[in-house]
């Protein structure tokens, strides 16, 4: 108790000492660093110190936690797993993820009661806004995107712990204020010292803030409470990069401190691959080479390139999807049971599997590209990606990427997994498809089986989240004809509104500090070392091909699979 | 909102209603995950339909309406069919009359969707041993609530004398946000509890279940205190270090969690309707183990106080 006092009542002076300078710098700042400044030097105290280090020494893991409680039983599965005393500091509030996703989902988590008392909110960007301003844009975000609906009393619990700190990322005297608006949200709402940052913003920020973070104490733990630090994808753009940028994020944060997201992860559908897989007994045993004939995976947008053509172009499809949203979903699908599922059990596995994936000996004829030419989309009028608003007129990155990927292991061993991602397809939607052997033999006649395709389990990942199973049936009548049927269990229909946004649970996953749904580093650069050969391949050989808007991509994509006999299903 | 009205029915012709329905329907797929039986009288039946399909939006079920009419009548059954798109579910409300009333089971039993869960629900009068009761031996679950009854005290006091596991009770149900709201007070731990005091509005059941957890988990007396309400108020915990951790609640809607050296903090903790009440105790159909020992330490301080 007495060590840890130090770091606490250390701090203290010396970053009220460098606040007066920089709080004059912005408006809403001064009113903040004059509170701060009167209330530290009055009340730091050392019982108050005392306490601090007390709650910060307390404020251990969840596991901790729950076996100190005497409130909590694991029995009582109707207490919630509740996050403990923290704030979220939001960098980029003012972004697309953070209005349409981010605070929404806050919101939802303590529509839900997930938050914990106290739980604080601090936005920083560079807007000339004071904490009412930040509070007001949450607000609408709620109002608009949230999922739950809207309550008085949950707005007023989660509004009294909004702050907003103005700056920019290379403004020294800004992230002192953050780090002097942070301890006084400690004194004022018993958070503990405990800060998650997430660092919704363009990766090429991501070294400053971080020095930042470093720079003023803040990505420094005192005994007893964390720090975490969360960043979105894309993780690089090829293995060096990611590297590079893991470098920059280890450096200053501990690998168990890093969240890396991937929203996909927090889907309940890819969840629930894993109650699939490994809950039942029905699939298990024919999840192998013996009865699997190909697994195809896709994700098709309908959407083209949008307002994000300056971070898309030059990225590709590949980098931007099958790089870790689908490898990711063929690593859940294609690995070996987990020994538990905690975060090692889980990552350990689906490592695994990612360093046994192959790709194809002729990069040519194993993989596709393509890029969309203007048409029509879902009946409007659409233009191409050469000609979207402000992407080169010659540019060669794909809006379209097919690989033909195996996995080089005894239970998949000759079983192609075709992946497959592209903007402006017909329609919007991510699946997963098991597509079976067909019977070894059919004691039909031919004629009669003639439309009978193969068996197929579908794990629909969205939109109509949920499974299909297709199998063959008999046509009503007096003939024995054999047809495809589809069996289906709709997520939207079992358990309608349970089904939380996957940043609810990513979002409490980070505050409870439980990394089972977040890749790890290794995985980022497995994923790469898997890519990086594709995409130089292809920069290497020329222009990816052209496809009409609204249809299912490239000729080539098609051929790839033709020469194995095989053919895309039609979504 | 399809409604067919069948008198003097059976059964087995509500079942082919059912199913024709569907198929009319074009949706001839169940995705419906469980069978709610709830027995209830005329006046409370819209209510609990209500509550019912709301919670089905959650939990697709076929909700089966029990209500037993004039025992001196002839034996008949009426059934009102309701299959709709704006429940995903269906429903069927069944008045019995005469003899019938006492053999609802019967009707009950061919009803049921297959091997899938089944839940029973009192919203209103309780049987006094609802696992013994001729609906309640079919479900799996059985849900009460103390407090329709004429004396909720005593309701929830005598709960543990015909507790089976699978029984569980809305005054129950009602505790977990306060609950979850104390437990994660108690996540900073706030060393031993010397004592304290539940208090909420007269008569309400929830206060004394939560006064018998409290002292449960803590190993303390903590006593309960009547106060205007509406439904729970306050909690207040004595500490052996000294100070109070309190959470107030007046308006039920904000809470405010105070404990020494800390700031006070306000927190959501909103009464909740009968669908969301209803809808959390469909979300887990195992035993409520702590329920069962909740009541059973109720029923041992009540017994101590000579009741």
């Amino acid at each position: 108790m007495t060590e840890q006092q130090a770091p606490g009542t250390g701090a203290t002076p010396g970053e009220t000492a460098g606040a007066p300078e920089t709080g004059t710098g912005t408006e809403t700042g001064t009113g903040i660093n004059a509170e701060t400044n009167a209330e530290i030097g009055a009340d730091v105290s050392v019982e108050t110190a005392i306490l601090a280090a007390a709650q910060a020494a307390t404020a251990a893991t969840t596991e901790q936690l729950v076996a100190a409680n005497p409130l909590r039983d694991p029995r009582d599965k109707r207490l919630p797993r509740v996050a403990g005393p923290c704030v979220l500091v939001l960098f980029g509030v003012t972004g697309d993820l953070a209005k349409r996703k981010l605070l929404p989902a806050i919101y939802d988590l303590g529509n839900r009661g997930l938050l914990p008392p106290g739980f604080s909110l601090v936005g920083f960007a560079r807007r000339d806004w004071a904490h009412e301003d930040f509070a007001q844009v949450t607000y609408e975000a709620v109002k608009e995107h949230a999922r739950t609906p809207f309550r008085e009393e949950v707005w007023k619990q989660l509004s009294e712990g909004i702050h907003f700190c103005p700056g920019e990322f290379h403004d020294d005297g800004a992230f002192d204020v953050l780090s002097m608006m942070l301890k006084e949200i400690d004194e004022t709402r018993g958070t503990g010292g405990n800060y998650a940052f997430y660092l919704a913003v363009p990766p090429k920020f991501f070294p400053t803030v971080i020095e930042q973070l470093k720079r003023t104490g803040l990505a420094q733990a005192p005994d007893g409470s964390w720090r975490r630090v969360v960043i979105e994808k894309p993780f690089g753009h090829d293995l060096k990069s990611a590297r590079e940028l893991n470098a920059i994020t280890s450096a200053v944060f501990p690998e168990k401190s890093v969240f890396r997201i991937d929203h996909y992860l927090g889907k309940e559908t890819v969840q629930n691959i894993l109650a699939l897989r490994f809950a039942n007994t029905l699939y298990e045993p024919i999840w192998n080479r013996g009865y699997v004939d190909h697994v195809q995976i896709t994700m098709a947008e309908d959407i083209g390139v949008g307002g994000r053509a300056g971070y898309y172009d030059g990225i590709g499809a590949a980098r931007d999807v099958i790089q870790n949203h689908l490898l990711q979903l063929l690593a859940l699908v294609a690995m070996e049971d987990p020994t538990s599922f905690d975060a090692d059990a889980l990552r350990r596995e689906k490592e695994k599997v990612l360093r046994a994936v192959r790709l194809p000996a002729d990069l040519a004829t194993g993989t596709a590209r393509g890029q969309y030419l203007g048409g029509w989309q879902g009946g409007e009028p659409v233009v191409g990606y050469l000609e979207e608003q402000g992407i080169s007129p010659d540019s060669a990155t794909e809006t379209y990427a097919a690989v033909r990927l195996e996995v080089a292991n005894r239970r998949w061993a000759g079983v192609p997994f075709y992946l497959r991602t592209g903007k402006r397809l017909s329609r919007r939607m991510t699946e997963v498809a098991i597509v079976f052997q067909r019977a070894p033999h059919l004691p039909f006649s031919t004629d009669d089986t003639e439309i009978l395709g193969q068996n197929a389990l579908v794990i629909r990942v969205q939109p109509d989240e949920g499974i299909t199973v297709r199998f063959g049936s008999k046509v009503p009548g007096s003939a024995m004809e054999v047809r495809d049927v589809n069996m289906d269990f709709a997520y939207g229909e079992s358990f309608m509104e349970s089904s939380p946004e996957a940043y609810e649970r990513l979002l409490l996953d980070v505050l409870i500090g439980d990394p089972p749904l977040f890749p790890h580093q290794r995985e980022v650069e497995l994923s790469w070392t898997i890519l990086d050969p594709v995409e130089e391949f292809w920069a290497s050989n020329g222009k990816p091909e052209g496809y009409a808007s609204g249809t299912w991509g490239p000729a080539s994509a098609d051929e790839m699979l033709a020469r194995d006999g095989r053919a895309w299903r039609r979504l | 909102m399809t409604t067919f009205n069948l008198t003097e029915t059976t059964a087995s012709k509500i079942s082919s209603t059912l199913t024709r329905l569907r198929h009319q329907m074009g949706a001839p797929a169940v995705g419906m995950v469980l069978t709610l039986v709830t027995v209830v009288d005329e006046a409370g039946q819209y209510d609990a339909l209500r509550a019912a399909t709301d919670a089905a939006r959650e939990h697709p079920s076929r909700i089966l309406v029990v209500i037993k009419r004039d025992s001196a009548e002839g034996d008949r059954l009426d059934a009102e069919v309701r299959v709709g798109e704006s429940s995903p579910g269906e429903v069927v409300l069944l008045r019995l009359y005469g003899e019938l009333t006492g053999h609802a089971d019967s009707v009950i039993r061919p009803l049921l969707l297959t091997d899938t869960p089944v839940v029973a629900w009192w919203p209103g009068e309780a049987p006094a041993l609802p696992a013994k009761d001729p609906i309640g031996a079919l479900a799996g679950r059985r849900i009460t609530d103390a407090k329709a009854a004429s004396d909720g005290i005593a309701a929830i006091r005598s709960r543990a004398e015909s507790y089976v596991p699978g029984d569980t009770d809305m005054a129950w149900t009602r505790l977990t946000p306060w609950r979850s709201l104390l437990a994660a007070a108690f996540d900073l731990p706030v060393g031993q509890v010397e004592g304290g005091v539940v208090e909420g509005a007269s008569g309400n059941p929830s206060g004394p279940l939560l006064a018998a957890w409290l002292s449960d988990r803590l190993d303390a007396p903590i006593d309960v205190a009547e106060s205007g309400g509406p439904g729970l108020t306050r909690v207040r915990l004595r500490l052996k270090d000294g100070g109070e951790l309190v959470v107030s609640r007046t308006d039920a809607r904000l809470a405010t969690l105070s404990r020494p050296g800390q700031p006070d903090r306000r927190v959501a903790l909103a009464r909740r309707p009968t669908s969301e009440l209803l809808a959390e105790e469909l979300r887990r159909l195992d035993p409520d183990e702590v329920y069962g020992t909740s009541i059973r330490r109720l029923a041992a301080i009540s017994g101590r106080e000579g009741r």
